[in-house]
């Protein structure tokens, strides 16, 4: 299946979907101001990442699963950072009663 | 255990005693405070009996010097004499027929007195202190009789200063007992500074003259023995006479003597140990023990004998005229004392010691029966308000009574043969600066005073009518006896035992010591032969004038004691009161004692005062001035640094720090918290970045396409 996928592609394709991936994300973590929402746009900024890796791992000679070892690592990575940041976010939403990143500025003074 | 290293338990057992009760005796029952303070006693005692046989036993071996214990070495100094270098003093004590008698007289008469204590504290609220003192008080006595060498000696006569200081001052809530106590301590210092410096010029001369560096006593005696054509006499009559300065603060001589009838204001018991068994009876001890000395300077011993004599007849006189029975009896101690040194002064070592014994008892037995009256009559210790005590106090009067006959020389009784003894070798000695006679005849006179005042003593307090009635307002001197005062009572047995004991030995105690007259050979002499290197015990053929001056004193001292009963029993004291009137300025010279305490006052103490005050003007003005003046001028120089420090260096570190508020205050405008700001930013700059780098990569086609090539 994925012989098939690969071989049917050329690496720009793979290319082209994680940068528009990235893009997404990042305008996701830029506009929104919903602590929930900017973790979204951070999980699609990473499984852009996640493709990138496995398409270079894959059209690479020599790389082996290097890649695709990076990416599981990414992937745990997302998973502890998710719960972590989802702590804070329990956390912003008990002391302001919402979940408003911009309200959360009281370190500035 | 070995007994050389038994010896040591007859010294550290009071000192023992001393530390539980000092630390653990406030926790333990009184019975228990007495048991431990009495039992160190008894034990050293009893050591003191077993050493005292061995001594005999072997006072006949060739080369015997005494019962040598362990000892440890103290101060030594690089040498190959030893494992330790050379040792110059060390911790031992020897015990020599000398010392046999002073531990025994310690510790006997100590005990006594400790038996006695138990009664007559028995209600005192710091009752464990008092025993712990008491015991630390024979402790030090032991050290002192017991050393090896003169350092150790001074830890014992040091430590009885000490003691002196507790007990007399025991009562510290009154003032007047504090500062008799300080007084006591301070005139012994006085003496005690002769005494050091006396020690050192001996270790000194010894050393730097013939090698022999020691304060070993057997070994200084033996060094002045082997060089006895060497030495220089004048050096030892002045080392003998700071000794005696020595002496004569721990014995209460002329003119360090001051302290004693201060010394009064202690508990009685306590009088009676510093008067009986110890302290006082040091600096006999050790004019004695240093002998080998003041055999070698007549002049030392001249000055020994006359003060000794002037002391016995100056406070001889005073004794006349007190009213305080202890008064009397501390005055009677001094001239006794007089007596004593008056002794070893003309070379009668075992005279000196024999009369330090015998007093030992009967003054023990008076001052303890003072004590007795004293607490019978609930505190008052004024004569003149007693009176026909005998009837209400008869065992505290008839112990009372024949220790006044012993003190006062009446024949057979203990005193009559060493006062006789002291008196006729007085009489006898040819090798002072001055005759003999001149010395007798100060004690003769001191002898028949003394017989007179004690005379006077016993007939106010015992005999005609009772005079305490109207006493009884100012009964509570002593406070704290919770005693009716209404009759006066005999007090308990632990009271009378000890008075009895000592009466006993007042009467028989003086039959060691018989004069040669009476054909039998003095035992006592004999027995110290070997310490003071006199022929002693052998017969010698008895001059005819000897018998005449036994003669004198058994007159004298009758003639005393029937002027006494006389002037005090038959005339009711009619004819003393007249004679005060009459030459009322002698009277009140002597009753004030010869205003010997307002003349150092005047002499010493003002002077000192006045001196302190003007240095003190001096240290105002002058001292502080300077100081002032320094500090005036560091001040004004602190303004300027001060200034400068405030204005440029401060003005550096304040301008760096606003510089950096300044800066931090423009900076702080980019944080401004909202998360999406900071990353748009990073995003701009890292896309800033990127195209910086691509542009880089391909900077050839770049320039082509700006025609820049």
């Amino acid at each position: 299946m994925t012989d098939y996928l690969f071989s049917r592609h050329p690496l720009e394709n793979f290319l082209v979907i994680s940068a528009a991936l990235f893009v997404l994300g990042v305008y996701t973590i830029i506009t929104r101001r919903n602590a929930v929402s900017i973790l979204m746009g951070v999980e699609l900024v990473l499984n852009a990442a996640n493709v990138n890796f496995v398409a270079f791992s894959q059209y690479m000679p020599g790389a082996g699963i290097h890649g695709s070892m990076f990416s599981i690592f990414v992937i745990l990575l997302a998973a502890a950072e998710a719960a972590v940041a989802l702590a804070i976010v329990i956390g912003i939403y008990q002391n302001f009663g919402r979940v408003d990143v911009d309200q959360a500025d009281l370190m500035k003074e | 255990m070995e007994l050389e290293k038994l010896v040591w338990l007859i010294p550290l057992l009071p000192i023992f005693g001393f530390a539980v009760n000092l630390f653990f005796g406030r926790f333990l029952p009184r019975i228990a405070v007495n048991v431990i303070a009495c039992g160190a006693v008894l034990g050293s005692m009893i050591l003191s009996w077993v050493a005292f046989g061995y001594v005999r036993h072997h006072a006949h071996d060739p080369g015997f010097e005494g019962l040598i214990s362990a000892g440890l070495p103290w101060i030594s100094v690089p040498g190959t004499e030893s494992a330790w270098g050379k040792v110059l003093a060390e911790h031992r004590l020897v015990i020599d027929q000398l010392t046999a008698v002073m531990i025994l007289v310690v510790t006997n008469v100590g005990f006594l007195i400790h038996l006695y204590s138990t009664g007559y504290m028995a209600d005192d609220k710091r009752h464990s202190r008092y025993f712990s003192y008491l015991n630390l008080f024979t402790g030090f006595m032991l050290i002192l009789v017991m050393a090896s060498n003169l350092l150790l000696m001074f830890v014992g006569w040091e430590g009885v200063g000490l003691c002196s200081y507790l007990l007399i001052g025991f009562w510290f809530e009154k003032n007047e007992n504090a500062a008799a106590g300080m007084k006591a301590f301070v005139v012994n210092r006085i003496g005690d500074f002769g005494f050091t410096v006396g020690v050192l010029w001996l270790f000194f001369y010894l050393g730097s003259e013939f090698q022999v560096w020691t304060l070993d006593f057997r070994e200084i005696g033996r060094t002045i023995a082997a060089h006895h054509d060497a030495i220089l006499p004048s050096v030892m009559t002045g080392v003998g006479i700071l000794l005696f300065v020595g002496a004569t603060g721990k014995s209460a001589q002329l003119p360090l003597y001051t302290w004693l009838p201060d010394a009064m204001a202690g508990p009685t018991p306590v009088s009676a140990l510093i008067h009986a068994a110890t302290m006082v009876t040091a600096g006999v001890y050790m004019v004695a023990r240093m002998n080998f000395v003041y055999a070698m300077s007549p002049t030392a011993m001249t000055v020994v004998a006359v003060v000794g004599g002037l002391t016995a007849l100056f406070a001889g006189t005073i004794g006349v005229a007190q009213n305080d029975i202890k008064k009397v009896l501390a005055y009677s101690t001094v001239s006794q004392l007089g007596f004593m040194f008056m002794g070893v002064g003309v070379g009668a070592y075992a005279a000196g010691i024999f009369h330090l014994m015998t007093h030992a008892f009967f003054k023990g037995c008076l001052f303890l029966g003072s004590g007795s009256v004293i607490h019978g009559m609930g505190g008052e210790q004024d004569i003149r308000k007693m009176g026909g005590l005998k009837k209400y106090m008869p065992i505290t009067f008839w112990t009372f009574l024949i220790a006044s006959l012993a003190i006062s020389g009446f024949p057979l009784l203990a005193g009559f043969w060493s006062k006789d003894e002291i008196l006729w070798k007085a009489f006898d000695a040819h090798d002072l600066k001055i005759p003999g006679p001149v010395i007798w005849s100060m004690g003769i006179i001191a002898a028949g005073f003394t017989a007179f005042y004690m005379t006077r003593l016993v007939v106010l307090t015992f005999f005609g009518e009772p005079r305490y009635a109207k006493a009884e307002e100012h009964h509570d001197a002593h406070g704290g006896h919770g005693h009716g005062h209404g009759t006066p009572h005999e007090s308990p047995w632990s009271m009378t035992v000890p008075l009895i004991v000592l009466a006993f030995l007042s009467v028989f105690g003086g039959f060691i010591g018989m004069g040669a007259w009476t054909g039998l050979s003095n035992v006592f002499e004999g027995w110290l032969a070997p310490v003071f290197g006199g022929h002693g015990a052998e017969p010698h053929k008895v001059p005819p004038m000897e018998y005449v001056m036994v003669a004198v004193s058994v007159i004298v001292g009758l003639g005393g004691i029937l002027l006494g009963l006389k002037v005090y029993l038959w005339d009711k004291g009619r004819a003393a009161e007249a004679f005060a009137q009459k030459a009322r300025p002698l009277y009140e010279l002597v009753r004030d004692k010869y205003r010997v305490d307002e003349l150092y006052n005047a002499v010493a103490i003002e002077p000192l005062l006045a001196t302190n005050e003007m240095l003190g003007r001096v240290d105002n003005i002058v001292v502080d001035g300077a100081v002032n003046g320094a500090a005036s001028v560091s001040a004004a120089v602190s303004n300027r640094t001060g200034y400068f420090d405030n204005e440029v260096v401060d003005g550096l570190v304040n301008g760096a720090a606003t510089a950096t508020q300044t800066a931090g205050r423009a900076a702080r405008r980019l944080q401004t918290g909202h998360i999406r700001q900071y990353l748009t930013t990073a995003l701009i700059g890292g896309l800033f970045v990127i195209a910086a780098f691509c542009l880089w990569l391909n900077r050839a086609a770049f320039q082509g396409f700006l025609g820049l090539n």
